[in-house]
């Protein structure tokens, strides 16, 4: 019996040690996983929970029906469009309009941007003139003072400018644009102009003995090649726009030629805990364009960034 | 014959050929003219435009500036040769107007006592004193007035005790011309052909405007002015200051007191009370000496460009750091969902900066915001508005703001590295932080270097998140000035010269010319230790 008893438990024994050498195993494979891989994904989703949390908040707010703060607090506790009606029949706040002017604004300033840096970055990329190395230290001297800094001087000079052109005075969008401009050169050149280089300058020359003049290589040869660069200039120029708050809210005076930016924070800022589900609205529809937008065009962003600083 | 005729066709074909060819030409090159001939021709009507402007308000420096720049231009795109400028002009041109000429403007501004109660000249101070102080003559007659509709604006006309017309306006002061007036108020005179006479109903319609009229009896503001309460008589009514010319002193008539020009811009008396509003004149360095002297300025001046230093360097390291691990985590081409992890983690970058730091606000609100009333089971944490508190929200949320620019950086850079290297020092036996330490790591900086520091000088002037997420403050109390704890310098420009009653232009122009110098300084430096701009060709 006794033997008995022994060998069960030797079998048992044995039988133990089979089954702490399995789960030892497999313990070592998750150990071993979690070395190479498994540590990855748990920083990763601890970081994207960080990320995306504040989002996910802020479209749960914009649907929830009692829209205040404190409503907010519970996800997804009510799912209603009450928010997105109030944000269009506002009486005070136009936020149809400062959709559109925002919407305007960013896309001319984007585009001339563009433009104007794809420009001097042919001239510095492909033309050799005097003064061109000092040029290009300057763009990059100046592009460390963005324009916030001369704020005063800009309200101050389109106050005057204003009494000779009207319609580039206070409180005009195209003023405003052309302020943009004016900073347009010193931030968009410099990584264009990385991007230009890596492009081969065999291209062009074999255009122009070809025949092809210098206005017709950069329109029809060199813009499709840097279509990529121009893409996401623009988008990342649009993004900065649209958020560009002080300039703006110097400029533009009245609430129906307001941006988003100037005249969301007004409205936010007046009664912050009972406006929040109007403006969580608001800035999900704001922000869903651009989101959109920067998502489809990761890919070229991701090179966009690096090709100015990386060789 | 079948010769010449084949020679003929020849010729034909050939003509032919050349007919096409400069027909072809033409096509070509007709567009580049037309767009050419356009923009100029609008480029010209508008400057042509703006010059007839600056040559009715007597501008004569403006109206110079524009004519050459104007004449730069088109020489600039007429002359065969100069292609480069032809590329860079438009950029160069608005660079020159919204950056470089807007900075030496505020470097001016901040010489001047530029501001609320310091906007216009002398001369405007001085007839808005007196106009601010008006009070009837006593023994004024009354003068038997017409108000007419002169375009936008409304002018008296009067008849003074010769039976004589006289007409003014606000900033015209009364002189004679020829007509009569007729018993009923009408006029007849050849010298106010678009001007119309207003009938009693009219008056009556545009009668608090035409009541707040004060039409200057004659060039010299001590005469008073011509003021009417019903629209049918006009009475005198003179100011209780004087302005004396010779000795460029204003008198206050009633107490005999004496306000002289000292020259900060304003009339002082000799208890040192000064009169508004001033004028604008140039202070010197007052601006720079105030913000290091005067204690109510120096303090909060000295603690915010403490900050302003501290939050850049620190959103620099928190952002790189992060973003640096996370690439290094993310940098396995073995991982799976790596795509989605990285749509997810860029998603902050994506999102409008404003409304991000708006959206952490609210979250971070002490009452009722999601972190105190969920994370923290309803503790009122006052992450917003207390001194310590504010700094590190501020950092966290400039930490959510700005990892995914760096972890897409310092990605594609980790990218670029060539694999051989990292292979030849596993091979060799280097331990896995060895490899980063000595290889991977000095290689990552030598390209992320640059946008390390245009970042450091991105969130010097990091005014959105400030000015969204806190306001600047939490304010102290017991300060006068409206400058909080988590204040950097750029938000403290915006608040001095737009943010209340009181607007200080020359101050807040003082503070940008610091910035400037902060942020010029400290790039050089870090240009120059990392030699970034050497291999610039």
């Amino acid at each position: 019996m006794s033997n008995k008893l022994r060998n069960s438990s030797s079998t048992h024994a044995s039988h133990d040690v089979m089954t702490s050498n399995l789960t030892k195993r497999k313990f070592n494979k998750i150990f071993v996983w979690l070395r190479s891989q498994g540590w990855r994904h748990i920083v990763a989703i601890a970081v994207c929970v960080f990320a995306g949390f504040p989002i996910l908040y802020i479209f749960s707010a914009s649907l929830n029906n009692r829209g205040t703060l404190v409503s907010s607090n519970t996800l997804f506790s009510s799912i209603s469009s009450d928010n997105y009606y109030e944000l269009f029949h506002m009486a005070q706040h136009p936020y149809a309009y400062w959709y559109v002017n925002t919407v305007v604004i960013g896309l001319i300033t984007a585009a001339a941007s563009v433009f104007i840096g794809a420009l001097a970055a042919y001239a510095f990329s492909r033309l050799r003139f005097t003064g061109r190395r000092i040029g290009l230290l300057s763009i990059i001297v100046v592009q460390m003072f963005p324009q916030v800094l001369s704020i005063v001087a800009i309200y101050l000079l389109l106050t005057k400018l204003g009494e000779i052109y009207p319609f580039l005075g206070i409180n005009s969008r195209i003023a405003l644009i052309m302020v943009y401009l004016g900073g347009a050169m010193g931030v968009n050149t410099y990584l264009m102009y990385g991007f230009f280089n890596t492009i081969p300058k065999e291209i062009d020359e074999a255009a122009q003995i070809d025949g092809a003049g210098h206005a017709r290589t950069f329109f029809t040869i060199i813009l499709p090649l840097v279509s990529p660069i121009l893409a996401v200039i623009g988008l990342l120029s649009f993004i900065s726009t649209v958020s560009e708050y002080a300039v703006a809210s110097t400029v533009l005076v009245s609430p129906e030629k307001q941006t988003l930016a100037v005249g969301m924070y007004a409205f936010v800022s007046d009664r912050f805990s009972q406006n929040w589900g109007v403006f969580s609205s608001g800035a999900v529809l704001a922000a869903i364009p651009v989101v959109v937008v920067f998502l489809f065009l990761q890919k070229y962003i991701v090179s966009g960034l690096t090709v100015g600083a990386v060789k | 014959m079948s010769k010449q005729e084949n020679i003929q066709n020849k010729r034909k074909r050939m003509k032919k050929r050349i007919v096409s060819q400069v027909g072809n030409n033409v096509g070509a090159n007709i567009l580049p003219i037309v767009v050419k001939i356009v923009l100029l021709g609008m480029l010209d009507a508008m400057s042509l435009y703006g010059a007839f402007a600056l040559l009715m308000q007597h501008k004569w420096v403006v109206l110079g500036l524009l004519l050459v720049g104007t004449g730069v231009i088109n020489w600039i795109y007429w002359r065969s040769h100069g292609l480069a400028a032809k590329y860079l002009a438009p950029g160069i041109v608005l660079l020159l107007i919204f950056q470089l000429f807007a900075i030496s403007y505020s470097a001016y501004i901040a010489f001047t006592n530029y501001g609320t109660g310091h906007n216009g000249t002398k001369e405007v101070a001085i007839t808005a004193l007196m106009q601010s102080s008006l009070v009837k003559k006593e023994d004024s007659p009354k003068y038997p007035l017409s108000v007419a509709k002169c375009g936008a604006d409304y002018s008296f006309i009067v008849q003074d005790s010769e039976e004589q017309l006289l007409v003014g306006d606000n900033t015209q002061p009364l002189h004679h011309i020829d007509g009569t007036r007729n018993a009923d108020g009408t006029i007849h005179s050849s010298q106010l052909q678009n001007c119309k006479v207003l009938n009693f109903s009219q008056i009556l319609q545009d009668q608090s405007a035409i009541v707040s009229l004060s039409v200057p009896v004659s060039t010299n503001p001590n005469d008073g002015v011509l003021r009417t309460s019903d629209g049918q008589t006009a009475s005198a009514y003179i100011s209780t200051f004087r302005y004396d010319k010779s000795s460029d002193t204003m008198i206050d008539t009633k107490t005999h007191e004496q306000y002289r020009d000292n020259g900060t811009g304003a009339f002082v008396n000799d208890a040192g009370v000064a009169l508004q509003p001033g004028w604008r004149v140039n202070v010197g360095f007052q601006n720079f000496i105030r913000l290091f002297t005067v204690k109510e300025l120096q303090q909060p001046f000295l603690r915010v460009l403490l900050w302003t230093i501290e939050f850049s360097v620190l959103s620099v390291l928190t952002t790189f750091i992060l973003g640096l691990f996370l690439a290094i985590t993310l940098n396995d081409d073995r991982m799976k969902f790596r795509r989605l992890y990285r749509s997810i983690l860029i998603l902050p970058y994506a999102f409008p900066a404003f409304l991000s730091a708006l959206v952490w606000a609210g979250m971070l609100n002490e009452k009722f915001g999601f972190i105190n009333q969920v994370v923290f089971h309803g503790t009122e944490i006052p992450w917003l508005h207390a001194p310590t508190l504010a700094k590190i929200a501020v950092i966290v949320v400039n930490l959510w703001l700005g990892f995914p620019y760096m972890f897409l950086v310092c990605m594609g850079a980790l990218q670029s590295i060539p694999h051989d290297l990292v292979e030849a020092a596993t091979l060799d036996g280097a331990s896995r932080w060895k490899i980063f330490r000595y290889i991977t790591f000095p290689l990552l900086l030598v390209s992320v270097a640059p946008l390390l520091i245009s970042s450091f000088a991105m969130n010097f002037n990091n005014f959105n998140l400030i000015y969204m997420l806190t306001a600047g403050g939490p304010v102290q109390t017991g300060s006068s000035m409206n400058i909080g704890s988590t204040d950097i310098l750029i938000s403290m420009v915006y608040k001095i010269a737009f943010v209340g009653a009181n607007r200080d232009y020359g101050l807040a122009s003082a503070f940008s010319i610091i910035i400037f110098l902060v942020v010029g300084l400290v790039s050089a430096i870090s240009f120059k230790a990392t030699k970034s701009l050497e291999e610039l060709n």
